[in-house]
């Protein structure tokens, strides 16, 4: 039987993987990889917590997060596109349209 | 029939006047003439038919013809009444107004105005007519003032002349005077009877107290003496000359200035009411009748001395009201309406001839060269000098024989004496203008001629009513007139007078007459030397009477140069005060909007400025934090989350 805090751990390191990807990581597509690292970390999470509370809403969360995952996937893949026909480049550093 | 007739008599020349104001500039003067003296024939023939209704009948028509003011216990009609007295008045005033229109033409032809002229003319008649018609006060009111308008409109006729400006202005202004006095009277009626109509008032008239038949009655006195020109409002209507003669004949002299005696006949149910009111309408009459007289002897201008001779006839006519002769007073307002017409026409024809001269000292000798005119003018003088058996005579005769009969010697002194000098200055008159040797120039005389027959055959009509008009009141108080106008002012006199008496008066009144014609047949025709060196004898009473015994000077000294001094004064304190103060206001305000305006530009601006810019500084740090940078917000949000974190830890947990 494997412990809870084993999957609490193996989730957190997924976690900050994910999340030093998206701090450090320069490549548009990287960025949008790593974010998903950090959703599915947070799923681990979520089905964990759904079997040692013996409830079925953790895994119901962890559905939806999927489905939301792959949504945010093909809307963070067109943007890509677009921005790469407009630039010629997928480095997230050049992306400062948004600022003042 | 009758009633429509009595509404259409006021409507024909308003109609005229309606359509010569409005569009008389467009159609010739041979349109506008025919129309202005057209309607007003229209005019007289329907009052011949009113007036024989009226003589047959006997009754008093009373016609509403617009129910106008009514609210309350007030009612005011715009209604008629149409009774003996009116009759009268309206057969003068048509009749007279009339045959001057038709004169009118023929005097006025060719000068600038023409349609003016009658539109004016015809706008009179209907002023005229709402007078003598109208059933109450208001409408007499309405008249009052028309007529004064039109009489204002027309003395300024010649408006580029400065002196017709003047005497128009004149003649209005102290018209004002006399018209407050009868608005005051009309008020205390209102307020004593609650109705104006007259007959109304007059049923009800015996409960008026003695003082306030007083007042009332000394109010319309103010009005009937400055309409008529009696002391001491008379200076107008010599001034009133600046028009054109036939309007001196139609307004001032048979028309609209006997306004006031109609007036007082109207009311006498009131006059009689108060002996005082009485006695002062007959002194101011016999001492405007004798005042005006003496005026009217030294006089040089042809129509000025007719002017004083209509003042005088009137004062005789106030002095018949005064001493409740009224029958008399109309009878003279009527036969004064034919010879002061046929006077003032002839005097017109004259100076037609002359081409615009009125100094008798520069005429003479004119008998021969205007035949006609000279005629008609003998018999104008004859009959106000009052002689029988022409018209003057009887009536003039008729109010001096009620004076001495009534014992009112003072007054018939003044009638006596004033009967002298109207004989005596109607003569000089005569003597100087168509007798002895010509005055004139060579140019003037060249030109004289007699005036064509349209404007002769009026003057003959007047001349033959001058002749014979006296007989409408013979035999003295039984006459046919009396026995007309005796439903509205009662029956004359008491009959206690001897036939004897009666003719011893007239046989004095004729000798009177005489002996003024006698006068001045010996001064202007057998002794030409006389009148100089008696005017030398008496310089300072010639010299007085020259200047009409200072009273325009005394009127522009009390009262004429004071107004004008004041209206000074006022313009000086409304210059400096009211438009100091103004102006200060207005410069303070400047101030303070100058001050405002500098708080605003350095104050307010610059307090606004220091705090957009100081936004503006704190800003421009601040918005350093928005890179634009994903990473940046991804650092900042993982940063705060472990913030969180740490604050759950410590804090909370705790």
């Amino acid at each position: 039987m494997i412990p809870l805090s084993a999957y609490v751990a193996v989730s957190a390191i997924l976690f900050i993987t994910g999340l030093l990807g998206v701090l450090i990581r320069r490549n548009f597509i990287i960025v949008l990889m790593a974010v998903e690292i950090m959703l599915n970390a947070a799923n681990i999470n979520l089905v964990a917590f759904s079997h040692y509370l013996e409830s079925m809403a953790g895994q119901l969360v962890a559905l939806f997060v999927i489905a939301i995952a792959a949504g945010e996937a093909a809307v963070g893949l067109a943007i890509i596109i677009v921005v790469f026909r407009g630039k010629i480049s997928t480095n997230v550093d050049e992306m400062s349209l948004l600022k003042w | 029939m009758t009633d429509l007739l009595i509404k259409l008599i006021p409507v024909f020349p308003l109609l005229a006047a309606i359509a010569n104001g409005l569009a008389g500039s467009r159609w010739s003067h041979e349109i506008a003439h025919r129309l202005a003296w057209g309607s007003v024939g229209l005019s007289f023939l329907s009052t011949i038919g009113v007036f024989v209704d009226v003589l047959r009948t006997g009754a008093a028509h009373e016609v509403v013809a617009y129910q106008w003011i009514f609210g309350g216990d007030l009612t005011i009609n715009l209604a008629y009444l149409v009774d003996p007295l009116t009759c009268v008045m309206l057969l003068v005033v048509t009749g007279v107004g009339f045959l001057i229109h038709v004169y009118s033409v023929g005097y006025m032809h060719g000068e600038t105005g023409f349609t003016r002229f009658f539109t004016y003319m015809n706008l009179f008649m209907v002023s005229m007519l709402l007078l003598v018609m109208g059933n109450n006060y208001v409408v007499l009111f309405i008249g009052w003032e028309g007529v004064g308008l039109c009489s204002y409109l027309l003395i300024g006729y010649y408006y580029d002349k400065i002196s017709a400006a003047k005497a128009a202005s004149k003649a209005f202004v102290v018209n004002r005077i006399g018209d407050a006095g009868f608005l005051l009277a009309i008020f205390l009626v209102f307020i004593n009877f609650h109705t104006l109509d007259y007959t109304k008032v007059f049923s009800q008239v015996g409960q008026l107290s003695p003082d306030m038949a007083t007042v009332i009655a000394l109010c319309l006195l103010v009005g009937a003496v400055g309409k008529s020109a009696q002391i001491p409002l008379y200076t107008w209507l010599p001034d009133a000359m600046e028009g054109p003669t036939p309007v001196s004949a139609l307004i001032h002299a048979a028309t609209m200035v006997t306004a006031g005696v109609y007036m007082i006949v109207r009311n006498h149910a009131i006059f009689d009411l108060s002996p005082t009111a009485m006695d002062i309408v007959g002194l101011i009459g016999g001492a405007t009748a004798l005042f005006a007289a003496t005026i009217g002897l030294v006089q040089t201008d042809i129509k000025r001395v007719l002017a004083y001779s209509t003042v005088s006839q009137l004062g005789y006519m106030f002095l018949g009201c005064g001493i409740g002769a009224y029958t008399a007073a109309i009878f003279h307002l009527m036969t004064h309406a034919f010879f002061k017409a046929l006077l003032f026409l002839s005097a017109g024809s004259v100076i037609h001839a002359l081409g615009g001269e009125q100094d008798i000292r520069k005429m003479g000798g004119l008998s021969s060269k205007i035949p006609w005119t000279y005629r008609l003018f003998l018999i104008g003088t004859i009959a106000i000098a009052g002689i029988p058996p022409l018209a003057g005579f009887w009536s003039k005769d008729e109010i001096m024989a009620h004076a001495f009969t009534h014992h009112r010697y003072l007054l018939y002194g003044m009638a006596a004496a004033g009967a002298f000098l109207t004989a005596f200055y109607m003569f000089r008159l005569t003597y100087l203008t168509f007798y002895g040797h010509s005055r004139m120039d060579h140019h003037t005389e060249a030109h004289v001629h007699e005036s064509p027959t349209v404007m002769i055959a009026p003057l003959t009509v007047l001349g033959a009513l001058s002749l014979v008009g006296g007989f409408l009141g013979f035999p003295p108080e039984q006459g046919w007139l009396h026995h007309f106008l005796a439903p509205v002012v009662g029956a004359g006199g008491e009959h206690g007078v001897s036939t004897g008496l009666v003719l011893t008066l007239m046989m004095i009144a004729t000798g009177i007459a005489f002996l003024g014609w006698g006068l001045a047949h010996y001064l202007y025709s057998i002794s030409p030397a006389t009148p100089a060196r008696w005017a030398a004898m008496t310089e300072p009473v010639y010299r007085l009477l020259l200047n009409k015994y200072y009273v325009d000077e005394l009127y522009d000294l009390l009262f004429v140069e004071p107004t004008k001094k004041l209206g000074l004064m006022l313009d000086w304190f409304d210059r400096t005060v009211i438009d100091g103060v103004v102006r200060a206001v207005g410069q303070l305000a400047e101030l303070g909007a100058a001050g405002s305006t500098w708080v605003e530009k350095h104050v307010i601006y610059g307090g606004l400025n220091v705090i957009g810019y100081g936004n503006h500084l704190i800003a421009r740090q601040w918005r350093q934090l928005q890179s634009g940078m994903v990473h940046h917000y991804a650092a900042i949000i993982v940063a705060g989350l472990f913030l969180l974190a740490l604050v759950v830890q410590f804090i909370v947990q705790r």
